[in-house]
């Protein structure tokens, strides 16, 4: 039988119907999570299913909705609360990062906070400063958050049920461009193979989508695909690249990210998020760290270099990594 | 509704246990710190935020409530745990930051978790508001019969949690009611240039939820008002806020110079100390003399020295707890 193929986008909502069907203490809420499916697709049809009680649409109220998340989670509930763009985080972060994520250490390990805050990320169409940001890294800062960010069909739903099975507050994020939307731009990797049954991804587990001897290129979500790329036309040039989906930044694989470097003596970390602070420096710290001795160049980072994300099409192709410039950037890791 | 002496006594008895533990709180609380204030010294530093004063409120509120009823608080969580049933041991010793307290030393006397009592509280103002909707949604999503409560000060009602919390429930009907503790000061702020409403009672209209002010000196007038709104809650009638004007005996927080009251308030609204309003009124009835108004305050005092001594004699956590509790599972 041939394997069924799903967009990013259906792969997460099949994995919330199918948690929710498994357990009735799940339910969604969110700004246009019902009739409208979710503005990127990933509660489509869970309406239909389950009826506007377990499908809640909210007010544009994400301090009251994902503070609520919270409280209902304490209660023994299994919220998906969905926040439609992680830049609209500003409107709610109290509620993220002083509650959801501290209220387990604060009460000694004695409350509970089990619930998944989804959100869209990524820019690369033009949406601008306020709706294209990355920003798991901020997030993965601080304590108390698990960083879920897949980047295809197979992990969406893996991580998922996952996400809602943890007893952790996770956070989930989902690159627009990884969704197989029909109005963004075609992306072949973002529809793949997904099993009909429900099953888990650990978390904690980065994948190596691609081997290779010269270099180990570190990345995730939508960079994990442009790398793949870049890793092809390497190929062809005789320059064989390692591709590691990190799946999570937290918990993160520091064993598989130390295995590969020790064996390609050279790390590029490629991330859409903002350059400095950020995922690129503690990944190039961790490989300083624990593989130096086995590294023949230094680490080299291609991100966003600091900058908000711009309009124009010239600009923002500029500061997100490129196939290209991915490409360009190992070239010259591997020559030094 | 007419109240019981049983009742009152019970609440009467719950006014005297607030105001003992807050005291000696306030008075340990300066064991180490003088002469010159150092906030981190002593056996119970950082912040102190007492209830003294305001105990009418949460006593009158919380004698409606059941151990399962969910309870958020604020900064000023003492009174509002008390009156909900805590192990005063277990409280005291985390106010000490000792292993055997309610949260092993990690959370302190701003931000205390009993999840046998369903009670959270914490530190951010009005961070706890969004908590008691959802756990009014919890509950209406189980069909159960239970109510969840919000304690806030008159300050929260400017901050956006308030309002989109109020909506939400609104929207939503949820068995939920917010207790706004109107002290008349957020810190130093008066109410008169924070807000220009001037009851917090009347912002339920914008939401289209009841609203009622009380004296919150006075505990039966807090008793009657809150059965009201949680009986509403618990038949399905859905949510309301109840604003109760008190006051602060002791400042914002230990060592409040208090610069900013006006000569003379603080005097005459020791006149309505809540402790005295129901012990005259069941004095006059017959129904406490002073040899048993006495005898509960020797009993209170008895208990809160217990919970003290346990708090002491306790072990500090080990420092590599610290890295423990961040998650469940890792």
């Amino acid at each position: 039988m041939a394997e069924r193929l799903l967009t990013t986008s259906k792969a997460i909502a099949e994995a919330i119907a199918q948690e929710m069907e498994r357990d009735e203490r799940v339910f969604v809420m969110g700004e246009d999570v019902g009739a409208y499916g979710g503005i990127f697709g990933a509660t489509e049809g869970l309406l239909e299913k389950f009826g506007p009680e377990r499908v809640m649409d909210t007010p544009i109220s994400e301090m009251g909705f994902i503070g609520a998340g919270v409280g209902a989670a304490i209660e023994g509930m299994r919220p998906v609360v969905e926040l439609m763009f992680v830049d609209f985080f500003g409107a709610a972060m109290d509620q993220i990062y002083n509650h959801m994520a501290k209220i387990h250490y604060m009460s000694g390990g004695r409350v509970n906070v089990p619930m998944v805050l989804m959100t869209a990320i990524g820019g690369g169409y033009s949406d601008a400063a306020q709706h294209s940001q990355c920003l798991y890294g901020l997030f993965a800062h601080v304590p108390g958050l698990k960083i879920v960010v897949p980047s295809t069909p197979y992990d969406a739903k893996g991580l998922m049920i996952q996400a809602i099975r943890d007893e952790d507050p996770v956070m989930y994020f989902f690159h627009k461009g990884v969704m197989g939307l029909g109005w963004m731009t075609p992306n072949p990797r973002a529809t793949g193979p997904v099993p009909e049954e429900p099953y888990t991804v650990p978390f904690g587990q980065a994948a190596v989508r691609r081997e290779g001897t010269d270099l180990t290129i570190l990345t995730l979500s939508l960079m994990v695909h442009r790398s793949l790329d870049a890793a092809e036309k390497l190929a062809e040039e005789g320059i064989s690249a390692e591709v590691i989906d990190l799946r999570t930044l937290v918990p993160l694989d520091r064993e598989t990210i130390v295995e590969s470097v020790k064996k390609t003596h050279r790390v590029m970390i490629v991330d859409e998020d903002y350059k400095s602070f950020g995922m690129s420096g503690e990944l190039a710290t961790i490989v300083v760290e624990e593989a130096l001795d086995y590294l023949d160049a230094p680490p080299k980072r291609l991100a966003v270099p600091d900058t908000p994300i711009p309009y124009s099409r010239p600009m923002e192709q500029f500061v997100i990594p490129s196939v290209d410039r991915i490409a360009e950037a190992a070239r010259e890791l591997v020559t030094s | 509704m007419a109240l019981s002496k049983e009742q009152l006594l019970d609440m009467y008895r719950m006014l005297v246990k607030i105001r003992t533990f807050e005291e000696r709180v306030g008075e340990i609380y300066y064991e180490g710190k003088l002469p010159a204030f150092d906030i981190a010294a002593g056996p119970i530093p950082g912040e102190m935020h007492l209830y003294t004063g305001q105990e009418a409120v949460a006593t009158g509120v919380c004698a409606h409530l059941r151990p399962d009823d969910p309870v958020t608080s604020t900064h000023r969580p003492h009174g509002h745990l008390i009156a909900k049933g805590v192990d005063l041991k277990a409280m005291m010793a985390e106010i000490f930051g000792k292993k055997t307290g309610l949260c092993k030393g990690k959370g302190g006397h701003m931000h205390l978790f009993d999840p046998t009592l369903h009670f959270g509280c914490g530190g951010i103002v009005g961070g706890g508001i969004p908590h008691a909707v959802g756990a009014a949604l919890a509950i209406k999503k189980r069909g159960e019969d239970r109510v969840a409560v919000s304690f806030f000060g008159e300050g929260a009602a400017n901050i956006g949690a308030f309002h989109e919390s109020l909506n939400l429930a609104a929207i939503w009907n949820l068995p939920v009611v917010f207790v706004v503790e109107d002290n008349l000061y957020a810190i130093s702020v008066p109410k008169s240039k924070s807000t220009a409403v001037r009851s917090n009672a009347e912002r339920g209209v914008a939401y289209g939820i009841p609203g009622v002010q009380v004296d919150g000196q006075d505990v039966i007038a807090v008793y009657e008002a809150a059965g009201e709104a949680i009986d509403r809650a618990r038949r399905g009638g859905g949510p309301s806020i109840i604003e109760a004007i008190c006051y602060r005996f002791r400042g914002h927080f230990e060592g409040d110079a208090e610069k900013y009251l006006p000569p003379g308030e603080k005097e005459k609204w020791r006149q309505k100390d809540p402790i005295h309003i129901l012990g005259n009124q069941l004095k006059q009835q017959g129904w406490l003399s002073d040899e048993e108004a006495a005898a509960i305050q020797d009993e209170m005092t008895a208990l809160v020295r217990e919970a003290e001594m346990f708090a002491r004699e306790s072990p500090y956590p080990a420092p590599e707890e610290a890295l423990e509790d961040v998650f469940v599972n890792l």
